[in-house]
């Protein structure tokens, strides 16, 4: 084992743990009772689990909650920013949840056309 | 790689594993899987999470939510609830979450939360996981010690952090290290006291149980710094786990190169070796521990000569704490002066303790040094629970000191308590409440004492007989009229001419008792 062999193991083991540590800037709260469920709310999670994932983004968090009492636009999902008010999408399919990574999470421009709500 | 969004750790620690928690992590495998939730969440082994007596306790992450006395019965539920649908089961939730964090008293009464030091990672990663170790700083240390720097000013590092044994003792880590390497020979050693036999006390064993490789680190650091090329770990027999993680942690460690012949490309081999202990309480005494590791009876030696100048196999010896050890990497990774703003101006640093008694949640605790025992009850400990009422606390095991009201605001820390006659020493801190009876726990302490004084001395061999004798006849009510003046006195005897800590030690727990609760015990 040298310096660099450690550095390579650490880098490779660090997203694991990630999920751990909270220090969330962004969270992404996706609404999973049961018609949310229904509607493919765990694909939109997934989909945001991956993309997140995929683009390294250490500081945002995907997490869910139950119903939020709105069943004809689920799935929904909310992005929480602090000192923001919050945004709530709606009718949300896993290609949808790409698009709002890519433009609200990364650029920080929310995705008008799905937007049903902001708190 | 694929990438969990949940992940639920489960702590598997002798505690745990008695509630049923290995069945309970089954069925949990079992109903993810069923619900089709595999490679969504993740179910993690850790150490333990800082709960104790809540049974099958479990941690959900992102979200850091607790639970406790979970049992199978539970898990399609839980599944259903919280891992499908994000809802809270709330019965089983731990409203008390412990603090993953250490409370910081600063001036003007302001509250600020630091990270752990020892406990950093217990209850975070997975111990049985090198990998996660790293991932979470792990190893960092070493190789800056081991690549850039000294051993004299490895030393000079610990030695300006101002780190003290955390076994109880307090003796200077740094000073230690220093006399054995300046003492003449060629092979050196490194022990691990983990004979953790301190009645209460289970700190040492929820370290390694949580973060193995953290202590690893701490004696390949000292390895080096001291010029020793061999290590030991000294467990007591009946903690099955802490060994059983320990071993795995050390072939982890060897297959990854960080134990063995050359360590980062450096010409230094250091090797780590766990020996069990048969659960003698006198062979947490260093002198009698070596004995014990070559082989022999564990009775205690003569002092001088040291271990630091005459060990193992009348080698020069370092043997330190579980707790101490696991603080120096942490120490040579962000310096001393990083270490030195926690704790009080004399006693830097932190203190893991292990809470138990009357209080609301007993568990696994770091504060700072100086931290009150009010703080730590009410804070920690979620007070005494039941509507009681505080009468005392007994602080630092069996050969600890009892501690009456008027001590609940006094700083703890290695110190400040030797001025009050008391002692931190290995940090169990049991809460007792109004209904406790004295009487019973001063028998208690006694008859612990004359099953493990070893009988090497005569005034320790006869001594707690005798106190056991004579508490018993207070038990029973059949006290004569100067027993109690003659507990502390035959205790006072031990105290100057027992041979060991053994014998010397148990006038501490006998005299603070009397000192508060003299009436009650002389009146029964």
């Amino acid at each position: 084992m040298n310096l660099d062999e450690l550095k390579a193991i650490r880098e490779k083991a660090k997203k694991d743990i990630q999920l751990r540590q909270k220090e969330a800037r962004i969270k992404i709260v996706v609404g999973m009772g049961t018609s949310g469920i229904a509607s493919g709310a765990r694909e939109v999670l997934r989909s945001f689990v991956d993309e997140i994932a995929g683009r390294n983004l250490v500081d945002v968090m995907v997490t869910q909650t139950g119903e939020k009492g709105f069943a004809s636009q689920e799935p929904m999902i909310e992005v929480l920013e602090e000192g923001k008010p919050g945004v709530i999408y709606g009718n949300m399919d896993a290609e949808k949840a790409r698009k709002v990574v890519a433009e609200h999470i990364v650029k920080g421009n929310p995705v008008l056309e799905y937007v049903i709500e902001t708190s | 790689m694929n990438i969990a969004r949940s992940h639920v750790l489960i702590s598997i620690d002798a505690g745990t594993i008695m509630a049923g928690a290995r069945g309970v992590q089954a069925e949990l495998v079992e109903e993810i899987k069923k619900k089709g939730l595999s490679g969504e969440v993740a179910v993690l082994e850790t150490g333990n999470l800082g709960v104790t007596g809540m049974g099958v306790v479990l941690v959900v992450y992102p979200e850091g939510f607790y639970y406790g006395n979970v049992t199978k019965e539970d898990i399609p539920e839980f599944v259903e609830e919280q891992l499908l649908k994000g809802r809270l089961v709330k019965r089983l939730l731990l409203t008390q979450a412990p603090k993953r964090f250490i409370i910081r008293r600063e001036k003007m009464g302001l509250t600020k939360e630091q990270p752990r030091i020892v406990l950093k990672n217990c209850g975070f990663i997975n111990p049985e996981s090198i990998e996660e170790y790293i991932a979470a700083g792990g190893y960092e240390a070493a190789s800056k010690a081991l690549t850039a720097m000294t051993p004299e000013e490895v030393i000079g590092e610990v030695k300006r952090s101002a780190l003290a044994g955390r076994g109880g003792a307090a003796f200077p880590t740094a000073a230690k290290w220093e006399f054995a390497r300046k003492a003449p020979g060629e092979e050196k050693f490194i022990i691990c006291n983990a004979d953790e036999g301190e009645p209460g006390t289970f700190k040492d064993r929820l370290i390694l149980e949580g973060d193995p490789h953290k202590l690893l680190e701490g004696m390949l650091i000292a390895g080096y710094a001291v010029g020793a090329s061999k290590g030991f770990i000294y467990i007591r027999g009946e903690y099955a786990l802490s060994i059983e993680r320990t071993e795995k942690a050390i072939a982890d460690a060897r297959s990854y190169g960080l134990l063995g012949n050359t360590i980062f490309d450096k010409p230094f081999g250091f090797d780590i070796e766990v020996m069990k202990g048969a659960g003698a309480y006198v062979c947490g005494e260093e002198t009698a521990l070596i004995e014990s590791l070559e082989g022999h009876r564990g009775h205690p030696r003569n002092k001088p000569p040291y271990p630091v100048v005459s060990g193992l196999w009348g080698k020069p010896t370092v043997v330190n704490n579980v707790e101490t050890l696991a603080n120096i990497a942490e120490i040579v990774r962000n310096g001393a002066n990083w270490f030195k703003q926690y704790g009080t101006p004399k006693c830097a640093g932190t203190k893991v303790y292990t809470i138990l008694g009357h209080v609301a949640t007993p568990g696994l605790i770091e504060t700072e040094m100086g931290t009150t025992l009010r703080d730590i009850i009410y804070d920690y400990g979620g007070g005494i629970g039941d509507g009681k009422q505080f009468k005392g606390a007994l602080v630092g095991g069996a050969a600890g000191a009892f501690l009456g009201p008027d001590m609940l605001d006094v700083q703890m820390d290695f110190v400040n308590l030797k001025e009050y006659a008391a002692a931190l020493g290995s940090g169990a801190i049991l809460v007792m409440n109004q209904d406790t009876s004295m009487v019973d726990m001063l028998k208690s302490v006694l008859h612990f004492f004359k099953h493990e004084s070893c009988g090497h001395c005569a005034p320790c061999r006869l001594g707690t007989a005798r106190l056991v004798e004579i508490v018993d006849r207070i038990a029973d009510s059949e006290a004569k009229a100067d027993d109690v003046d003659r507990l502390l006195a035959i205790a006072s005897v031990m105290k100057d001419t027992s041979f060991c800590p053994l014998g010397q030690s148990l006038y501490l727990p006998v005299s603070s008792c009397l000192k508060y609760f003299r009436e009650e015990i002389a009146g029964s």
